[in-house]
């Protein structure tokens, strides 16, 4: 990553237009020309710096629903239960951490049903609990990170 | 709060951009475009859903995520607090307008294995910076706080984004 490639991380986490050429308009922002934006964007995402290019969606918005949820995994058999929670396409995403309650997932759904409905289904095929603690209430989600050398 | 909290009813095109977009934006001059002739309408009414939808808060933000740990950030601590729930709110809205609080959020406690209500996420390059602001939570906090801890992510164990599975 060099200090172009920064800089494009740092300009579109806060945000990408909507326009008819929107690799155009946020290249000349930047300096560089559409094709090597496009270019760059799409190895930034083959080495995994970037995980998502694109629109983030809030599921609650559209209908649908976002529920936290954790699991206390036996360490033992942490690799089985991932590959068996991280099968159920409501899993949006999940992070081992270093806790008794070491699994933590977001799941996200067409409906509000949907939560309990996966998390049982989950319990179903790991023989786990899975604790859900959707949010009661919102603060803050201002997630930013700078790139620097 | 960044979205604002507009009634917002998806349709059946705007699902089928979502479903067409949720694995991201295609990567070629006009991606709207592109987008528009995969559901076989314009790219115009593609943007302009996708406009609506920003102003809405049914997206969020259009643009890139990074992956935290390529960018040097592999301390990343959710701090959970157990605090009262009659303070929770007030005390919410002070700790997740702190710099360092990229993600901060009540939600609902399974005591006694997991009492911790109030989440605050801290991301940091190292634990030391991470422990550094988690104290200065706690001395916001003081005595409202029963109890905390301070979760590091030590994997990432899979990052999709929103799924949607099927059209209305």
């Amino acid at each position: 990553m060099d200090s172009v490639d920064r800089a494009i991380v740092n300009a579109l986490q806060q945000g990408f237009p909507v326009s008819e050429r929107p690799f155009r308009d946020a290249g000349a922002l930047l300096g560089l020309g559409e094709e090597d934006l496009i270019a760059r964007i799409g190895k930034l995402l083959d080495d995994g710096v970037l995980t998502r290019f694109g629109p983030l969606y809030q599921a609650e918005r559209l209908g649908g629903a976002y529920a936290l949820a954790a699991m206390r995994v036996p360490q033992a058999d942490f690799d089985r239960v991932a590959e068996a929670v991280n099968a159920h396409p409501e899993v949006a995403h999940n992070y081992e951490r270093d806790h008794e309650f070491n699994m933590w997932f977001v799941l996200a759904t067409e409906t509000h049903d949907g939560i309990a409905r996966a998390a049982a289904q989950i319990e179903r095929t790991t023989g786990l609990s899975v604790y859900l603690m959707p949010k009661r209430e919102e603060f803050f989600v201002g997630l930013n990170l700078a790139a620097t050398a | 709060m960044n979205a604002p909290a507009m009634p917002f009813a998806a349709d059946a095109l705007d699902r089928a951009i979502v479903v067409a977009t949720q694995g991201g934006l295609p990567l070629v001059a006009r991606p709207y475009h592109a987008i528009g002739e995969q559901i076989g309408v314009s790219g115009e009414a593609v943007m302009a859903r996708l406009k609506r939808m920003l102003e809405t808060g049914a997206i969020r933000r259009i643009g890139a995520v990074p992956n935290h740990y390529a960018l040097g950030y592999s301390a990343n601590g959710m701090s959970v607090w157990d605090v009262a729930d009659e303070h929770v709110g007030r005390l919410g809205r002070v700790i997740g307008e702190l710099p360092f609080v990229t993600h901060c959020y009540e939600r609902l406690r399974h005591p006694p294995q997991w009492p911790y209500n109030l989440f605050a996420m801290v991301h940091a390059r190292t634990r030391g910076e991470v422990e550094d602001k988690v104290g200065h939570i706690a001395a916001i906090l003081g005595d409202a706080a029963r109890a905390h801890a301070v979760l590091y992510s030590t994997r990432i164990l899979k990052k999709t984004g929103l799924r949607l599975t099927k059209l209305e």
